[in-house]
């Protein structure tokens, strides 16, 4: 039955290019039963114009309905207690009207099957080629085989080379489905052979297990095969998520590699100092929006120095005012900055509220793009990942190559010996200091894009960032961009069998073991003075 | 160097803490349980629950100060071995339950039948035995202590690396606890608790009792402490601490000292933890979080390290400050507790014990006979 009427269906398709007024077609979908209904379908489907498929779609959803008064038929929307009625032929609203002057348009389950089939063979010939698209790859994924006829004459007449690759291989789908002779299912599974998404490999697997000889073993090897390449994408796409975690490490953990592991201070407000550059980053942004909303899109740019200032400026004085009195006592440090973290959460909190604060995110970040398998990349990740490395870099730079740097190193080294050819050591620690909390203010910029900016953002970061600098080596920047994009790509390897939460236990277990073994670290730095 | 005289084993300060603490666990419960609600000197219920809380506070502190005050080792990871304790001692008071959970299921606690968990897991069978979970809530804290510390000290990681670590332990395992499959009540913890030994936890003179045993646990605990320091041990750990190669090279192994004060300590803090849990009625992954323990680290501060009843003080003095300021002015609690983390360790090296016996200390100062050695780190 469904055969003959596809078959009367693309006969009639073909004469589709005389489509004519289908207005009274549209109409004739009302009155008799269902078999009456299903003729007027084939009637409206054979004139086929871009009107038809929201009608049918309309008639299969239950929204279609005719006015008791004229028997004119109406797409139609709940609009509270009335319908609202949409021309079927102009698609333009035609006003309202209660439910009781209209009369719904019933299917039944043959008939909704048969208007599906319908659809999906308008749909491939649809002028609009996303549709044409879609229409194939919702056969590429049933498989259904009643659509042959429908496809062979799509590719027929497909233009565009890209989809028409899309519908041999829906054909091929569709093909292992029928009764069609081995041969063709050979072909059809070489065909399949080249796609890369999961549907396709259980659609083959599905095929083995009912087909017997060759075939069968070719559908099994060409299963194998694409999920042999899914796994690759799978491991593709683990480290590229590891390394978007690992410059999230990154950028946390390098001003804490500053602070911790080139002057010694255990600063435990490091957290709350990438929360202040979040929160610069919010009020510039909110500043920018006030004056010139042109250029929101830069916002982020503009939030860079500012977040650096701002977070630096605090590490200075809180270096200034506090800590340059615990030199030495690296606990006591530890307790006096916790108190500081404290402190600051509590201002922000009271100045800003507890609640979370909304940073927008520029045009620019926004979006992916695709590479193979189902693999993408978005872009505000991949943005990220450039700045982590464009501030590790920079920082690099400034350490080997500046004055600055120079004095930093001399005073972390040798602290009489720099004093004695001049160094002025108090003020290149209150400069070290501010560099580094400036830097988690950077991070707190790169944050905002992916966290909530809210009064605790620093908190879920700070045993990270030690672990990080911990585990990298403390005093070696090199080994905190080690460490962060090690950790970042474990943990992302490991979520998969363990789950999110177990992947960080094992992580903070491998970490406290790992330090066991190298209580200084991947890289250890050596000499005498080290240990002083 | 440090004085070779025998020290005593609790000393003038020793002896007053021991019987101020003895007073408070005779006197609180009685004036509770004797007096008519009416009476002026009568101690409210509530009243009875929060101070008990202090004494688990202290003990908890009491413990840190053992470590850090005796042996220079900051753990930041304290709150994990209190919380272990409760959790041992809050699956005995689930397994009390029985059908009077929500469920009725006389087998398995209330969060297990919502998980549709068909039979007790293997680590929760013998906790329906009050000596059984007793036991576990010192050994097991002591057992991850062992482990811990066995692998930490042997290979030499101190100062600052072992604190992280202590950190990051305490973390995985609130990571750890909050996972349903856990089995362990997920985040909602242990609560909902009946009954203790046959007596109604809800009942006055339970927390009484509970009381007067949380006074009696931090005596009894800061006796053993004051045992350990007042010995020859107790010298060594003191070496360890201000010159832990020195020593090493003097022919002591290290560790093992450590080890052994490490362990005891963590079943302190244990202890603790299975007195809090019947007094406030929850035990929940939060009790691991990493602020918690370095907050214990503070009352020791504050407290005065290296003086055992200071940090006991302290943690009783902050928590009690906590308790009002949290209820008058709930904003400024944050900014107080933060002042006082950088008050202390700026102008209050030898913390509230220093005020106290600082005179003591100026007077036999001057006979240049003792000179308290400064403690590094």
């Amino acid at each position: 039955m469904r055969l003959v009427v596809t078959a009367i269906l693309l006969i009639l398709l073909s004469v589709s290019a005389f489509a004519q007024d289908t207005t009274a077609l549209v109409n004739a979908l009302a009155p008799g039963n269902f078999k009456d209904r299903e003729a007027a379908v084939t009637a409206l489907a054979a004139a086929g114009n871009d009107a038809t498929v929201p009608v049918l779609e309309a008639l299969v959803a239950g929204n279609l309905h005719v006015r008791k008064s004229d028997q004119k038929v109406f797409i139609t929307a709940v609009k509270g207690d009335v319908l609202s009625l949409v021309d079927p032929q102009t698609m333009t609203s035609a006003g309202e009207a209660a439910k009781a002057d209209l009369d719904k348009i019933k299917v039944n389950n043959a008939l909704r099957k048969m208007i599906q089939n319908t659809l999906g063979g308008l749909t491939l010939l649809s002028e609009d080629i996303g549709v044409r698209r879609k229409a194939a790859l919702n056969i590429l994924k049933s498989g259904d085989p009643t659509a042959l006829q429908a496809l062979e004459k799509a590719v027929a007449v497909e233009k565009d080379a890209d989809v028409k690759a899309l519908l041999l291989q829906a054909t091929a789908a569709a093909t292992l489905k029928s009764d069609k002779p081995v041969a063709d299912k050979m072909a059809a599974i070489d065909v399949l052979k080249s796609r890369t998404d999961r549907e396709t490999s259980s659609l083959l697997t599905a095929f083995a297990a009912t087909a017997e000889g060759d075939v069968k073993t070719a559908a099994v090897a060409a299963a194998e095969s694409i999920e042999g390449g899914q796994a690759k994408w799978a491991a593709a796409q683990n480290i590229w998520y590891g390394l978007s975690l690992g410059s999230v490490l990154l950028l946390a953990a390098i001003g804490l590699a500053i602070t911790f592991g080139v002057m010694g201070v255990i600063n435990m407000a490091h957290g709350e100092m990438v929360m202040l550059g979040a929160y610069a980053t919010y009020v510039t942004q909110g500043v920018i929006a006030a004056t010139f909303p042109g250029l929101m899109n830069g916002s982020l740019l503009i939030a860079i120095p500012v977040a650096f200032l701002v977070s630096g400026s605090v590490g200075i004085a809180i270096e200034r005012g506090i800590i340059r009195f615990l030199y030495g006592r690296p606990l006591e440090t530890l307790l006096a900055t916790w108190g500081i973290s404290l402190i600051l959460q509590q201002a922000i909190r009271s100045m800003f509220g507890p609640t979370n604060k909304e940073v927008t995110q520029p045009d620019w970040m926004n979006g992916s793009f695709e590479i193979a398998g189902g693999f993408a990349l978005t872009l505000n990740r991949v943005a990220i990942l450039l700045f982590a490395l464009a501030v590790f870099f920079g920082l690099m730079l400034l350490m080997k190559k500046s004055a600055i740097g120079l004095q930093m190193r001399a005073v972390t080294q040798n602290r009489p010996m720099a004093n004695a050819i001049g160094i002025r050591s108090s003020r290149v620690d209150a400069l070290t200091f501010g560099l580094g909390s400036g830097i988690a203010g950077l991070a707190g910029v790169a944050l905002t894009q992916i966290d909530n900016v809210s009064p605790n953002l620093g908190q879920g970061y700070i045993i990270d960032s030690f672990l990080v600098v911990v585990f990298g080596g403390v005093g070696n920047l090199w080994g905190t961009l080690a460490g962060a994009l090690t950790l970042g790509i474990a943990n992302k390897f490991l979520e998969p069998f363990a789950g999110a939460v177990l992947a960080k236990i094992f992580i903070l277990v491998a970490v406290i073991l790992f330090i066991q073994k190298r209580p200084r670290g991947l890289f250890a730095l050596k000499g005498r003075w080290v240990d002083a | 160097m440090i004085s070779l005289a025998p020290e005593p084993l609790l000393g003038t300060s020793g002896k007053s803490f021991v019987a101020l603490v003895l007073a408070v666990g005779v006197v609180v419960p009685t004036l509770n349980m004797m007096l008519p609600e009416a009476s002026v000197l009568h101690v409210p219920d509530h009243i009875v629950t929060l101070v008990g809380k202090y004494l688990c506070y202290a003990l908890l502190a009491l413990s840190v100060d053992l470590v850090w005050g005796y042996c220079g080792i900051l753990s930041l990871g304290h709150g994990a071995f209190f919380a272990l304790g409760g959790y041992a001692m809050g699956m005995y008071l689930m397994r009390q339950i029985g059908t009077r959970g929500v469920y009725g299921n006389p087998d398995l606690p209330d969060f297990m039948v919502f998980l549709n968990w068909k039979e007790m897991p293997w680590y929760w069978q013998g906790f329906e035995y009050f000596p059984f979970a007793l036991a576990m809530t010192l050994l097991v804290p002591g057992l991850l202590a062992f482990v811990f510390g066995w692998l930490a000290f042997r290979s030499r990681v101190t100062g600052v690396y072992l604190s992280i670590i202590t950190q990051a332990m305490t973390f995985a395992l609130l990571l750890a606890f909050f996972r349903n499959d856990m089995g362990f009540g997920g985040n909602n913890g242990l609560t909902d608790f009946k009954d203790i030994l046959g007596f109604s936890v809800q009942a006055p003179l339970t927390r009484a009792t509970l009381f007067a045993l949380s006074a009696l646990a931090l005596v009894t605990c800061f006796v053993i402490a004051r045992r350990i320091v007042s010995s020859k041990f107790g010298r060594i750990l003191v070496g360890v601490r201000d010159a832990e190669s020195r020593t090493r090279f003097l022919g002591y192994r290290v560790e093992h000292y450590k080890l052994f004060v490490f362990t005891v300590s963590a079943m302190m803090a244990g202890l603790a933890g299975a007195l809090y849990v019947p007094q406030v009625g929850i035990i929940n992954p939060s009790e691991f979080s990493p602020e918690n323990s370095i907050e214990a680290v503070i009352w020791t501060a504050f407290g005065g390290r290296g003086t055992l009843w200071g940090a006991a003080l302290g943690a009783i003095v902050i928590n009690a400050a906590k308790s009002w300021f949290t209820g008058v002015m709930p904003d400024a609690w944050l900014f107080m507790l933060g002042g006082l983390f950088i008050f202390v360790t700026l102008f209050m090296p030898k913390g509230l014990a220093g005020l106290f016996s600082g005179w003591r200390k100026f007077a036999t100062s001057k006979s240049g006979s003792t000179h308290i050695p400064q403690a590094a780190e």
